[in-house]
């Protein structure tokens, strides 16, 4: 008995701190619940702060992923359909996974270090004996922040991708620019963007509360923030992964 | 008449997981008392002090903040119940990512409906009363570790509450910044009548503000002593107790 109390143990704390969340998610609707300075501090920590790195890896991944394309349809001669390939890929896929990537390394480890230094600090005690909720305070703005930031730089994400792709496609595979975007344009729907836009939106999710919890169940020394940080990251990217796997499952059952 | 019992301490026994660290408490702080929580090094101290702030649950008995029980009271009569006192912590505890002033408004901001320009009012009589009128501006980090202490007072003072709990709030602190800070804590009671209680080992702020003290005893795991500093040193029968308050005998000024 006590050894399975052991084992479940991790998973009924994790419960308990997703409950706590969803038990603090009212306060966004009182005035002093809404705490925009955190929100807009987060926001540019995890948006603006990231949006270059995300731009440049996006496109390195387009390049990548057009030469491989380009060099496997050369042989058939099937070079336009490169087009289709970065399109699907970029959209669906890699952007909103390459983005949650990024966040996880800035905005995951963050939160977990920075939640793990309060608790150092006492700050998470002083936070209980003001009265103040430690999940209102703590998590909400971060994951309000993520919520918004993650589908925007997956945009940027996307663009840059595709420009990626675009670039190989002109240079190496010799489709025109004009045909290039043109095609792009007729293949690409609405629902492919909404479906890797819908999975930017629980990877925010995943990865914010994968790095609150590491923070706040880490040990209150120098090490346990240490080990909170990389715990983070381990952690929402194990999440993004399977979530992905699920996510894409089911859309393709749906036919998106 | 009698003064009114703040807290009342019944048959508490308080402990990390199934280790028992001190046991079969009981004890009452009366309106306007100063009480230091003495004792050596791993006694429980800082222990007992959360346990009396409800920050966390006993292994048996009760804690009564003037009648109101900490230990068993629902979220937000707990919540309700640490409005009603200030507590300061070992390191100041302040928020990192704000300004001295920003954590001194931080709980009018949370609890009052007064205007911003009240607010910084009560903030900056608050940080006067503690000596820091022109640091309120500054970073946590930027402040000494007095500064950050006496900080950390002021935004325990902020909803102006009579009853304060200090942890350690002469450790590290140079004899001038440790006096000038037992000034401010006898101020405190004498000006607003404010019931303190205050967990160190610091024999001369233990001599200079005590009212009462109460030893705690590692070996034993309970309160060895309760009676005013100096009685306790000419007359506790415990030879240990005597022992500790007079250094082992290496103090020259105090010896009886």
């Amino acid at each position: 008995m006590d050894r399975l109390k052991k084992i479940l143990a991790p998973t009924v704390e994790v419960l308990v701190f997703i409950g706590a969340v969803t038990k603090a998610l009212p306060e966004l609707f009182h005035r002093r619940g809404r705490r925009w300075r955190e929100f807009f501090y987060y926001f540019d920590l995890c948006g603006c702060q990231s949006l270059l790195i995300v731009l440049l890896l996006c496109y390195l991944m387009g390049v990548v992923l057009g030469i491989q394309g380009a060099i496997q349809m050369s042989k058939v001669g099937t070079e336009i359909f490169l087009v289709d390939l970065i399109g699907f890929s970029v959209l669906k896929e890699l952007g909103p996974l390459m983005v949650a990537i990024i966040a996880t390394g800035r905005a995951g480890s963050a939160f977990a270090a920075e939640i793990g230094t309060m608790k150092v600090n006492e700050e998470l005690s002083a936070l209980t004996t003001l009265g103040i909720s430690q999940e209102g305070y703590l998590v909400l703005p971060k994951l309000c922040a993520m919520i918004l930031a993650m589908p925007l730089l997956s945009v940027c994400g996307d663009a840059a991708g595709i420009l990626g792709g675009m670039s190989v496609g002109v240079t190496v595979s010799g489709i025109p620019a004009a045909a290039y975007w043109t095609r792009t344009i007729d293949v690409l729907d609405a629902g492919s963007m909404l479906v890797g836009l819908s999975k930017s939106l629980v990877y925010a999710v995943l990865i914010t509360l994968a790095g609150c919890y590491c923070g706040f169940s880490g040990s209150g020394d120098a090490q346990g923030v240490g080990r909170s940080a990389t715990k983070a990251v381990v952690m929402s990217i194990f999440l993004v992964v399977i979530s992905d796997a699920v996510m894409t499952v089911l859309f393709s059952f749906a036919g998106w | 008449m009698a003064k009114e019992n703040v807290i009342k301490v019944q048959d508490l026994t308080i402990g990390y997981g199934e280790r028992v660290v001190l046991e079969n408490l009981n004890f009452s702080i009366s309106a306007g008392e100063i009480v230091c929580i003495m004792g050596g090094s791993g006694c429980g101290k800082s222990t007992l002090l959360k346990h009396l702030i409800g920050l966390y649950e006993p292994m048996k008995g009760d804690v009564f903040i003037r009648n109101r029980s900490i230990v068993t009271a629902s979220e937000e009569e707990k919540k309700a119940i640490m409005r009603s006192f200030g507590v300061t912590y070992q390191g100041g505890a302040l928020f990192g990512s704000m300004t001295v002033a920003e954590n001194v408004e931080l709980p009018l901001r949370e609890y009052t409906d007064l205007p911003p320009d009240e607010r910084m009012e009560v903030v900056r009589k608050k940080l006067e009363l503690v000596g820091l009128a022109d640091f309120g501006d500054f970073m946590p980090s930027e402040l000494s570790g007095g500064m950050r202490k006496r900080a950390g007072l002021a935004r325990a003072l902020a909803l102006d509450p009579d009853l304060l709990f200090f942890d350690e709030p002469s450790a590290g602190l140079d004899p001038l910044s440790s006096a000038d800070l037992d000034r401010l804590i006898l101020n405190l009671r004498d000006t607003i009548g404010a019931t303190v209680v205050v967990i160190t080992h610091e024999l001369d702020s233990i001599f200079a503000i005590g009212d009462r003290g109460l030893m705690l005893d590692k070996a034993r795991r309970t309160i060895v002593a309760d009676g005013s500093p100096e009685y306790l040193l000419k007359n506790c029968d415990d030879p240990w107790v005597r022992d500790f308050l007079n250094r082992g005998g290496l103090s020259h000024n105090r010896c009886c």
